[in-house]
């Protein structure tokens, strides 16, 4: 039977990181799924419950005292002792900020290297294959690790199969963390609305551009993505205005997003932000250029102004339903 | 205090960016090169950090195919004091760990205090090579950073995490990975242009290094194109096109 370890991470309140479903998803399609959950003492075995229902047939909470002030090394401690006790085939992790460096710093270790950001993985003679989606989804490549452990980054809300829920087993090992690492003084967690989808793996998105004109008037956007039950997304030019947090960038240097619908209003259509969209099964867009590049991608465009269209549109879709 | 930072020139994003669908690698024929947005936003940043510091050298590193020149040019006319050209025929191809055994062993061998790069190339997108080289030098690593300040021999900033943001900070020797919010590069001035021509090159091979090179090697089995979009429909605005526009959601059950 193929091993495989699967890092999920915890939110600052102690809860499972979004990314924690298609990483224990793309685990299941290749072996056994052993969740690790890389915590402060006492603080991870309550998350085990959420692990079983997303498919870990096992539970391992690495207990490590430097997790809250140890930049990103506890969790490389704990795969590369996982690796050994458990005899593991294959490594799992998010496609975070964190997950990349975790796993970046494993591969060094472990003499290896790293398949990033798989939308998708199959079995394959050196143990797996990984789908990748390349240049803004223009290409779509597969790869493999020959040689050494592979260990992957999976893009959340890729694309696998509902996991078997389970009643995983749970254990608890401690971690001793000696490498040099950087510190953490303090972590601001941005108030997310709890209401609306996160925009990483979200089926509809309604992005906002610059040309929403300021943070306040940016409140459009979110009064259409609530209408269509839409995480909301910006340009750069939108994060760089201040309009939003940077967390809600799409494109070449934002987040890639993949909805059955994506609206674009007042965002020009730049290649980089296209570049974050493109493969969107249906795109929308509003711009008041006649000539904007998003209409060469859109499959219903509107010229207008958003400020008229989208409060129309949305009394429009209201007075449908 | 000695700054080396890490550029990779990159096909320019505004151009039509192309897979070799034989090899599965960058086709670097296909559009320009350029320096990495987010490399002249490192350079930046290290050049900033090197004129509070006492006599601060800044050394530019970049591992790439071919010629380079240009690209090492500007970032000597920006004002670093000297560059270093990693080129070896056989590493084309190679993937984020076999860079990062490479270039972690050119810089081991620069003795540097601080080694700044982009947290992610727009090519590979892959947001690994900065904390595997800190990893191959037993080295702290601040990923994704913004805010950045040097205070002796520390070094702080914020790094932009899923959702938030963290104030860490590093002793130095330490690697750090600058974020997009770091500020966009100064232009040249012209006697910075002038002076890039005096500044010396070293070409290196990886004969030049003491490398160790890892095991596990990942490959590219397959490249297929994606057929590019096509326009759908477009309407002017006359008073009823959002009502046509919730008619096409409806009828596409989007709503
Ligand atoms: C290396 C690199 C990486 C990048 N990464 C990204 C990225 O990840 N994401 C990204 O988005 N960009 C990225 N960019 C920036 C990109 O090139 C564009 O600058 C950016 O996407 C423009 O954002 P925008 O469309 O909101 O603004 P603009 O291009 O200024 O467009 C605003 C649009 O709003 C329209 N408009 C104005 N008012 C109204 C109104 N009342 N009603 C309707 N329409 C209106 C205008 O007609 C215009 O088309 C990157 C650039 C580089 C070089």
């Amino acid at each position: 039977m193929t091993t495989v370890l699967a890092l999920v991470e915890l939110t600052e309140s102690g809860a499972l990181a979004s990314g924690a479903a298609s990483t224990l998803a793309a685990a299941a399609k290749i072996g056994n799924p052993i969740a690790i959950v890389v915590a402060s003492p006492g603080k991870g075995k309550n998350v085990a419950a959420d692990l079983g229902a997303l498919g870990a047939a096992q539970v391992v909470v690495a207990e490590s005292s430097t997790v809250a002030t140890a930049l990103v090394t506890p969790s490389v401690d704990a795969l590369d002792a996982a690796i050994d006790a458990h005899k593991a085939d294959a490594v799992f992790l998010p496609n975070s900020g964190d997950g990349r460096e975790i796993a970046g710093r494993l591969a060094v270790r472990r003499r290896t290297t790293v398949l990033v950001d798989a939308v998708d993985v199959a079995k394959g003679k050196n143990v797996l294959i990984a789908t990748h989606s390349v240049f803004g989804g223009g290409f779509t490549t597969t790869s493999e690790i020959t040689g050494g452990i592979p260990i992957v980054t999976v893009r959340q809300g890729a694309a696998a199969d509902r996991p078997v829920a389970g009643k995983p087993t749970v254990s608890t090992v401690a971690v001793e963390s000696t490498s040099s690492s950087g510190v953490i003084d303090s972590t601001e967690t941005l108030a997310s609305d709890s209401t609306r989808p996160e925009l990483r793996g979200a089926e509809r998105v309604v992005s906002g551009g610059r040309g929403l004109g300021s943070a306040e008037k940016f409140a459009l956007v979110e009064q259409l993505a609530d209408t269509l039950g839409a995480a909301v997304g910006a340009s750069r030019a939108a994060v760089d205005a201040g309009f939003v947090a940077p967390s809600l960038q799409v494109g070449q240097t934002g987040v890639t997003v993949s909805p059955q619908l994506y609206v674009a209003l007042g965002i020009s259509g730049a290649i980089q932000h296209r570049a974050g969209m493109q493969t969107a099964d249906t795109i929308v867009a509003i711009n008041k250029d006649p000539d904007a590049a998003i209409f060469q991608v859109s499959d219903f465009g509107i010229v207008g102004d958003v400020f008229t269209v989208v409060p129309q549109l949305i009394a429009a879709i209201e007075a449908k339903r | 205090m000695k700054i080396v930072v890490l550029m990779k020139q990159v096909p320019d994003t505004w151009g039509d960016r192309r897979l070799d669908t034989s090899t599965g690698w960058v086709d670097r024929a296909s559009s320009d090169p350029v320096i990495d947005e987010i490399n002249e936003r490192a350079l930046e940043a290290a050049l900033t950090v090197a004129e509070s510091a006492k006599d601060a050298e800044v050394v530019v590193m970049t591992m790439a195919p071919g010629d380079v020149s240009e690209s090492l040019k500007k970032a000597l006319a920006m004002g670093c004091d000297s560059a270093v050209h990693i080129c070896d025929d056989s590493l084309a191809g190679a993937d984020a760990g076999l860079t990062a055994a490479v270039i972690a062993a050119a810089v081991r061998a620069q003795d540097a205090d601080l080694v700044f790069a982009g947290n992610e190339s727009t090519d590979g997108r892959g947001g690994l090579v900065p904390a595997m080289i800190a990893e191959y030098l037993g080295l702290p690593h601040l990923g994704t950073l913004g805010d950045i300040v040097v205070d002796g021999s520390t070094v702080r900033g914020v790094r932009r995490i899923d959702g938030g943001t963290q104030a860490v900070h590093a002793s130095l020797p330490a690697v750090i990975s600058v974020n997009e919010s770091n500020p966009d590069a100064r232009f040249p001035s012209f006697k910075g242009i002038m002076g890039a021509k005096k500044k010396p090159v070293v070409t290196l091979a990886l004969a030049d290094l003491d490398v160790t090179a890892p095991a596990g090697r990942s490959a590219v089995l397959s490249t297929t194109v994606r057929p590019a979009r096509s326009a759908g429909t477009v309407v002017t605005d006359d008073g009823t096109a959002a009502e046509q526009l919730a008619d096409f959601l409806v009828s596409n059950r989007l709503v």
